[in-house]
């Protein structure tokens, strides 16, 4: 059925091109990559990383094409629904049920795609240099290489067992590179706890697959999807349910509250991978998730219902927002308040989802895999050359922005894209956000929204004072060549803390001094070297200009027209004639919104054509943009930046000022001392999941389990010895003794018995002998007398 | 006359000569007692020489008077020798087999 | 039965003189049988033996009447009581005459009688001896001499071997080496 599916939506459109039919070669690829490196890679000359970031860089380049021929099918389509292009071949087939392995590209996929593989790539490069000598080098490339292949097969899966399959591997990746130096236990236990924490909210998944299979009776997305748009299922809380438990899945695999304790710890990892994986990538994998059932969630949570004030996913998201934002406040690891960062931007983009504002979580999904990618290969930029491998803001580092501009530079734009400052990309795609949650009257998470930025601005100002600014401090301070007073004690305190970051600098005489650094940029001298900086480079300057493919506020809509076909799907015929209208001026309107004004009005129009649920599915779009809507968010960015930045020098700063007062404050203060612990304990979460809920829970279990097992397993199996050795005792005794061998005794003792019966006839007397022949004489005579009678 | 009576009275005198060799201890007394049984035969013998007008049973019963007289020869040879190595003619004690 | 004693059509006279040589006869058998002295035992045989003389003579067998007298009573009951003699027999009453199993001679020799009589009589009751004393039966004598040189000659020349290997035989194994 899907094969002819496909072939007549090639019919329909023009025939795709080649890269958006053999798109399944760009997670084929790594993952024979994953292979080579594995067996060969450590007689290669660079250990394999060469086929690692050759093989990133065919997909990077298929994935291109695929772009390329994906937009021009768009662009030719002329306002029709442009339907996927899906190829699979037969994976499993038992009954009537059947599923694939193959490709599903639509517009979504599409840009997935090439997030993954362009980021992919930037990362092994950057890694060449950063994990050089490494005693498990070409390990690390082999993991990150399966990594992406294994993301990539869930970002263009056609069926839930294939995205389930990517899901998966995307985890045992996850648990290979964050325990990389798995020698600490620190590292270790962190890789346990994020492969655990996902596990829970896995068991989601699969019951929500199952559920779904049930519903739809197909594992197809293209099909779940249809069949959510044009309700055909059974009852709505069925679906609900089926939504929830999917949703379980996201908030582990996304660190949503409360799943997202795994996230921070996850910063064990070395920096690129908590770069790729838990910033950009793996983490946007259940917001990637939501995004490709929307249907499926939008009318399962019944999001913009008429009337509804929140739902699940606006809610766990915006919990999220909050709680995370908070506890970046008090981290002084830089990687652990970009982790929380990245948790609190998770939380945007559910809660954008939440709200029904789909184009603009997926794209902040794209502009935030670039702005965050740089700030943590930034934070591993100083830990490689200026805080001496630490990544302790407040003992490492300080004062380095005169001597690393280019680091400097693209920590600035970086975070200005992260605040949603103005023109810069974060402000186009999160300020959407924001906005579509009060046009959707969600008022509830418009506030939660501005409070976040608010918070967002604030921390970060907090740690771009206390990393770049302020006097250069252990690490740091020997990199800026300032005498310290008490420079060995930092230096054993420096070598602690790589303990706890597990960098590979536990053991002294390991390897990693012997690399010699590469070079560094002529124009940066002393800054990272230049396989470091060049991705810097490259990503800053996408922090920058991502953003303008989707700004409402200059009216590009670029972005929203390539991928909304993803959730525009034709309702089936039969829905009635209005709806097919509907449809058509809906599209009609969408395609001459691309060119210029008047798309207001067609997006209302679209906009309360799907809210009746009858029309073509689409989500509401996003509201025009208007700077006084604006302003109260922006104010608070304002506000927080200015904040922050007084409290920062008040706190960290040497010059006195009016806050200076409020130095040590929370040693001194109970309330506040306690809040700052409650928030440094992580809100005791930790305590809770492994103290309270694991004894309590598991421990019991495991005690009855262990006695279940000694006495009533081994006393049914020692039960069932010991009755078998009686058993066979008493055969022995009773059956083989005296009844087999009294037979066989007794049978001797006949034959013995009749001799000694037969005996007294040989006495050797003469009288009895011929007692005998005369009488036996006389007997044959009566007997022959008798038979003749 | 009758000839049953000759056949009665040589059956009545072979199961005395019955009797007589399985009571008698004296190996002599045994050996008489097998000469009733013999002459029981003759005298059957005789009886159906009679009874069919043939001469074949004189004939048989010479024959028999023969045998017997050289059986009783060798016969006595034995129990002197018997007696001469063992000094007792007691059949019960002539015995070696071990029933 | 009673036709045994007193048929009128039978010869009266033979008839007696058979059942008192009969009485005579078994008499004397139960005594060899049963006495406790050896040579009465002996003694009683010659009197069984010369009972059996007198019935040849009644059924015409003349010759084997002296045969059996000349031969039994004259040469194997001298024999018998030379070996009686030879095996010193006791003098009078022997103590241990019969042996322990005696009792089951009394049924067999009952037994026997009860299947040879009923036999005998089921065969020939009815059979009439012809009288004798007619000139019917031919010279006996010269019926046995033409018998034995005639039709069973090799019997009696094997008849002759077997006197000579008794004989020779008895020899034998009486002598005293």
């Amino acid at each position: 059925m899907l094969f002819a599916a496909e072939e007549t939506a090639e019919h329909a459109v023009e025939a795709a091109g080649w890269f958006l039919e053999n798109s399944w070669l760009i997670p084929l690829i790594p993952g024979i990559a994953f292979f080579v490196i594995l067996l060969f890679g450590k007689r290669l000359p660079k250990g394999g990383s060469e086929v690692g970031i050759a093989s990133m860089t065919a997909s990077l380049v298929i994935a291109a094409g695929a772009a390329f021929q994906w937009i021009d099918r768009v662009d030719s389509s002329h306002g029709e629904h442009v339907g996927p292009v899906i190829r699979q071949w037969t994976w499993w087939q038992s009954g009537g049920t059947k599923f694939g392995i193959g490709q599903h590209i639509d517009g979504l996929a599409v840009m997935a795609l090439l997030l993954v593989t362009f980021i992919s790539t930037l990362v092994q490069i950057y890694s060449t240099e950063y994990v050089k000598g490494d005693r498990r080098y070409t390990h690390y490339f082999a993991s990150i290489t399966l990594f992406s292949a294994g993301m990539l097969t869930m970002v263009l899966a056609p069926n839930m067992v294939q995205l389930i399959l990517g899901w998966e591997i995307m985890g045992l990746c996850s648990f290979l590179l964050i325990g990389h130096w798995w020698e600490e236990r620190a590292n270790s236990e962190a890789a346990l706890k994020a492969f655990w924490t996902v596990r829970v909210g896995d068991i989601g998944l699969l019951v929500g697959t199952a559920m779904l299979l049930g519903i739809f009776g197909t594992l197809d997305i293209k099909g779940i999807n249809e069949g959510a748009a044009a309700g055909d299922f059974g009852a709505q809380s069925t679906l609900m349910w089926a939504a929830v438990a999917l949703f379980i899945a996201c908030i582990g695999k996304s660190g949503q509250f409360p799943l997202h304790t795994w996230l921070p710890d996850a910063m064990a990892g070395p920096t690129p991978v908590s770069s790729l994986l838990h910033s950009s990538t793996m983490v946007v994998a259940g917001v990637f998730l939501v995004a490709r059932l929307y249907p499926v969630f939008h009318v399962g949570l019944e999001i913009n219902a008429v009337g509804q004030t929140f739902n699940l996913i606006a809610v766990i998201g915006g919990i999220t927002l909050i709680v995370a934002a908070a506890l970046a406040f008090v981290q002084n690891d830089i990687k652990k308040v970009l982790a929380y960062s990245t948790v609190s931007q998770l939380g945007y983009m559910m809660m954008g989802l939440g709200v029904g504002a789909w184009t603009a979580s997926v794209f902040h999904i794209f502009t935030h895999a670039f702005f965050k990618c740089a700030l943590f290969l930034v934070a591993g930029s100083i830990s490689y050359t200026a805080s001496h491998h630490s990544f302790d803001m407040k003992k490492d580092m300080g004062g380095i922005w005169k001597k690393m501009p280019i680091t400097f530079g693209v920590w600035m734009v970086s975070t200005a894209a992260l605040a949603g400052i103005p023109f810069f990309s974060g402000f186009f795609s999160k300020d959407e956000i924001i906005d579509s949650a009060k046009h959707a009257d969600y008022t509830i998470f418009y506030i939660v929204g501005i409070v976040g930025a608010f918070m967002t601005t604030a921390y970060m100002t907090r740690a771009t004072y206390l990393t770049f600014f302020g006097a250069p401090r252990g690490g740091a301070a020997h990199f800026m060549g300032v005498e310290q007073p008490d420079n060995e004690a930092h230096d054993d305190a420096a070598h602690d803390d790589h303990g706890d970051h597990g960098d590979d600098h536990d053991a002294h005489g390991q390897d990693d001094h012997a690399p010699v650094p590469g070079r560094s940029f002529p124009f940066a001298p002393f800054d990272s070297p230049w396989k470091i900086t060049a991705p810097l480079l490259i990503l800053g300057t996408l922090a920058v200009g991502s953003g303008y493919l989707n700004a409402p506020a200059l009216g590009i809509h670029w972005f929203e027209h390539q991928t909304e076909s993803s959730i525009g799907l034709p309702i089936a015929e039969g829905h009635g004639e209005e709806a097919a209208d509907l449809a058509h001026a809906g599209e009609g309107d969408e395609e001459a919104g691309t060119a210029a004004e008047g798309e207001d009005e067609a997006e209302h129009a679209a906009a309360e054509g799907e809210s009746a649920d009858s029309a073509i599915f689409t989500v509401p779009e996003a509201p025009e943009f208007k700077w006084s809507a604006a302003a109260p968010g922006l104010l608070l960015v304002l506000a927080g930046f200015l904040t922050s930045l007084f409290l920062s020098f008040a706190v960290f700063g040497k010059r006195k000022s009016a806050l200076t007062p409020l130095v040590g404050l929370t040693q001194r203060s109970k309330p506040v001392g306690a809040v700052h612990k409650f928030l440094v304990n992580k809100l005791y979460l930790d305590h809770l999941y492994e103290k309270i809920i694991f004894r309590g829970v598991a421990y019991p279990i495991s005690k009855a389990a262990y006695w279940f097992n000694q006495k009533v397993i081994d006393g049914v199996v020692d039960g069932a010895g010991r009755s078998g050795k009686r058993t066979g005792e008493w055969v022995y005794r009773n059956i083989d003794q005296r009844l087999v061998d009294g037979a066989v005794n007794a049978s001797g003792m006949v034959a013995s018995e009749t001799g000694h019966a037969l005996q007294p006839v040989q006495s050797g007397k003469v009288n009895q002998y011929g007692a005998l022949l005369f009488g036996a004489a006389a007997v044959a005579a009566i007997v022959l007398i008798l038979l003749n009678v | 006359m009758y000839a049953v009576n000759f056949l009665l009275l040589s059956a009545a005198l072979f199961s005395i000569g019955v009797f007589g060799v399985i009571a008698r201890r004296n190996a002599v007394m045994v050996l008489m007692s097998i000469e009733l049984i013999l002459n029981s035969v003759n005298l059957n013998l005789i009886a159906f020489a009679l009874i069919n007008n043939d001469i074949d049973g004189h004939i048989f019963a010479l024959f028999v008077i023969a045998i017997a007289a050289a059986e009783v020869g060798v016969g006595l040879a034995m129990v002197l020798m018997i007696y001469r190595n063992r000094r007792s003619i007691a059949l019960d004690g002539l015995s070696e087999m071990h029933g | 039965m009673n036709a045994l004693i007193f048929a009128a059509d039978v010869n009266v006279a033979q008839n007696v003189g058979f059942y008192i040589i009969a009485a005579i006869m078994l008499f004397a058998a139960i005594s060899v049988v049963s006495t406790k002295n050896v040579v009465h035992a002996a003694l009683w045989l010659v009197v069984v033996l010369g009972g059996v003389a007198a019935q040849y003579i009644l059924a015409a067998a003349e010759f084997v009447a002296v045969s059996q007298v000349m031969v039994y009573i004259g040469a194997v009951m001298v024999l018998f009581l030379f070996g009686i003699m030879l095996t010193r027999a006791s003098i009078g009453d022997d103590t241990d005459v019969n042996n322990k199993g005696w009792a089951i001679g009394i049924p067999v020799g009952v037994a026997f009688f009860g299947v040879l009589a009923y036999s005998v009589i089921d065969a020939f009751e009815d059979t009439v001896l012809v009288d004798p004393s007619g000139a019917q039966i031919a010279s006996a004598t010269t019926a046995i001499s033409d018998g034995y040189l005639g039709d069973y000659l090799i019997p009696l020349i094997a008849l002759s071997f077997v006197l000579l290997a008794a004989a020779v035989g008895a020899i034998v194994l009486a002598r005293k080496d």
